[in-house]
């Protein structure tokens, strides 16, 4: 998979918020590749700087969030040297981005049509006429029943699932290279979840689309991604291929949070969980940030934090595990 | 649309019948005899009687509403006690006189309103916003009669620059518009900064934002048609305010407009003519809030008729 070329690049990308408490480090190096015609995972706990980072790649952070280094190599051009102008080229039209919520992310004052044809209208200069026949075209795409009675409806007419496909179909309409998916379906109903989740890899497979899947759901990974990478704190902690991933986690956070999956086959009377509680952003532990909560801590974890070191082919861990002085076990437990 | 414009428009019947009621008990719920009031506390007992029979008040309660309504619905609002002319009279010279002034203060309370509350949210806690939304505390905290006066002191006497009174060229419209708008104006301002900064911030925002639609878009097209929902209901309040600021603002400017002859309806007990302009008053409050119900509707989808 890391020999496919990718099609957006992340390098040390460094995102911060800038408050009255000082600065806020919510992606603090991250250094990522998005597979040509693949689906990287970001899976991370909620405040782990995933969303951050997505909207990173579009610029579109909210004051005071600011980006205060890295690059983001698309299409061989720094995405961060751009001015808003070129951004604003760029988004919707070659790199386009889904949300969590389906039911707040649509205008309440405009129509469906008039949602889609908008990206047609600003990307590709159509009139009002074409452009909307375009938008009936995607509304059909997404798999919408009686999409020209859609066409003219307002977003309350319609359910969260609906409005879901909605926004990929307005997100896919100049079809861009890559979708950002941040939490997709974690608003959504399990069984609509499915449906969704279908649909944006159908459609993937159609277009050719490259997809960032951000989530906190492993089953969603699992099903989705080729590619993960798990976050924690502002930082990548592991990444590998999906199947290497799930067969054998290496970082004890990976681990933890395969571990505290519900499972129906195993005789387990409780449920495990992570023990402690994400440090805030403001005040990280000196060595590595999991060492706090990570059963494996050793001296060296508390002082020093590990650098993201290749293991094996196409797979990274930040982990003091890993290193040649490290005297305890190597292998760290889990039930998969 | 059209449904719930018709149906809306028929909910107003029910209030202009109201309405009726009360501007005819009017001359009933004042202390004392109307028409010994009316005709003047030293008038002979002859006279008043005249006056009494004049206005049918020795008819049963029921007689004299059903003959009010009557007259009504023919356009006849009855006979003024001082002059001998009908009040449709009176009010006809005067009635766009007031319309006119209400309606260029709602426009400019409207236009400068809007453009401070959006320019004030979109550079939110900077100088420029810190600085509107003083001007607009300073707005709507001056009694309006009073920024008549000190614009009158500032602009026509030592400035001499627009005439003090009067009603007729638009350099005489300026002051009483003014006068009248600001208190609107800050009031929408205010409004539309607030609403603005809550629709700002929402998730449809960030989305046209992702769309690559231009910041100018993302706010006057996605941001502004959503803020204005809370607005356009201010703005219905508002223009009851501004109807009963006229009287004021005429009364200082002297413009002789409804405002001003209610004033001097009230001062001669002509109860027949105070009916009339409360009346029409009333009307033009019950239209101009049909006005901004339909134009809620349009902006928000929404909004049912129960």
């Amino acid at each position: 998979m890391s020999s496919v070329e990718p099609i957006l690049q992340i390098k040390d990308l460094r995102t911060s918020f800038f408050t009255d408490a000082g600065e806020v480090k919510a992606v603090d190096g991250v250094t990522l590749d998005v597979p040509k015609g693949g689906t990287l995972g970001v899976v991370g706990e909620s405040g782990c700087g995933k969303s951050v980072m997505a909207l990173s790649i579009l610029q579109l952070l909210d004051q005071p969030g600011k980006i205060v280094g890295g690059e983001i190599i698309f299409n061989h051009e720094d995405l961060l040297q751009k001015s808003e102008k070129e951004m604003r080229y760029i988004r919707g039209n070659n790199i386009s981005m889904i949300f969590q919520e389906p039911m707040t992310s649509l205008n309440p004052v405009y129509t469906i049509g008039e949602q889609i044809s908008e990206s047609y209208r600003i990307h590709q200069n159509m009139g009002k006429k074409e452009a909307y026949k375009k938008s009936l075209e995607m509304l059909k795409l997404v798999g919408i029943a009686s999409p020209e009675k859609r066409l003219h409806q307002y977003p309350y007419e319609l359910s969260g699932g609906m409005r879901q496909r909605v926004m990929i179909a307005m997100a896919l309409a100049c079809r861009p290279d890559l979708l950002i998916a941040d939490e997709p379906t974690t608003a959504l109903d399990v069984t609509v979840q499915a449906q969704i989740l279908e649909l944006i890899r159908e459609l993937q497979a159609k277009l050719g689309m490259s997809v960032i899947t951000i989530t906190h759901d492993l089953g969603i990974v699992a099903e989705t991604c080729c590619r993960v990478a798990v976050m924690y704190c502002g930082i990548i902690v592991e990444e590998a291929d999906t199947e290497e991933l799930f067969e054998n986690p290496k970082h004890p956070y990976t681990a933890g949070l395969f571990n505290s999956l519900p499972r129906h086959d195993l005789e387990k009377e409780e449920l495990e969980a992570i023990d402690g509680s994400v440090p805030s952003l403001a005040d990280m532990p000196p060595g590595c940030r999991f060492s706090p909560r990570c059963r494996y801590a050793e001296e060296i974890c508390l002082q020093q934090n590990p650098e993201l070191t290749p293991l094996g082919p196409g797979r990274m861990v930040r982990c003091w595990i890993y290193s040649d002085g490290w005297k305890g076990t190597k292998e760290v437990a889990h039930y998969v | 649309m059209l449904q719930f414009i018709v149906r809306r428009f028929f909910q107003t019947i029910p209030v202009i019948l109201g309405v009726t009621l009360l501007v005819f008990s009017l001359i009933h719920l004042i202390p004392g005899d109307p028409a010994q009031i009316m005709a003047g506390e030293a008038a002979p007992e002859a006279t008043v009687e005249a006056m009494r029979e004049r206005l049918g008040l020795n008819d049963p309660l029921h007689v004299q509403y059903g003959r009010y309504m009557g007259n009504l619905l023919q356009g006849d609002l009855g006979q003024s006690v001082r002059s001998s002319r009908s009040v449709v009279e009176e009010i006809q010279p005067r009635i766009m006189i007031t319309i006119r002034l209400a309606l260029y203060s709602m426009i400019l309370s409207i236009i400068l309103g809007l453009i401070a509350g959006v320019v004030s949210a979109v550079r939110r806690y900077g100088i420029l916003d810190a600085t509107l939304m003083l001007t607009a505390l300073f707005g709507f905290s001056m009694p309006n009669f009073w920024l008549g006066l000190m614009l009158i002191k500032l602009v026509s006497i030592d400035l001499a620059l627009l005439p003090p009174s009067g009603w007729g060229t638009w350099q005489q419209a300026i002051l009483p518009v003014i006068t009248l708008g600001t208190g609107g104006a800050a009031i929408i301002a205010r409004m539309t900064r607030s609403s603005m900064l809550d629709v700002i911030n929402q998730d449809y925002i960030r989305t046209a934002r992702a769309k690559g639609l231009k910041e100018r878009m993302v706010i006057y097209k996605h941001g502004l048609k959503n803020a204005l929902i809370p607005v356009v209901t201010v703005v219905g309040i508002e223009m009851g305010m501004l109807l009963s600021g006229t009287v004021l603002a005429e009364t200082v400017f002297a413009v002789n407009g409804m405002g001003r002859l209610a004033i001097d309806a009230i001062r001669a007990r002509d109860f027949p003519l105070v009916q009339g302009i409360v009346l029409i008053f009333a009307l033009i409050f019950v239209g101009v809030n049909l006005v901004v119900d339909i134009s809620y509707r349009y902006l928000n989808k929404r909004i049912e008729l129960n």
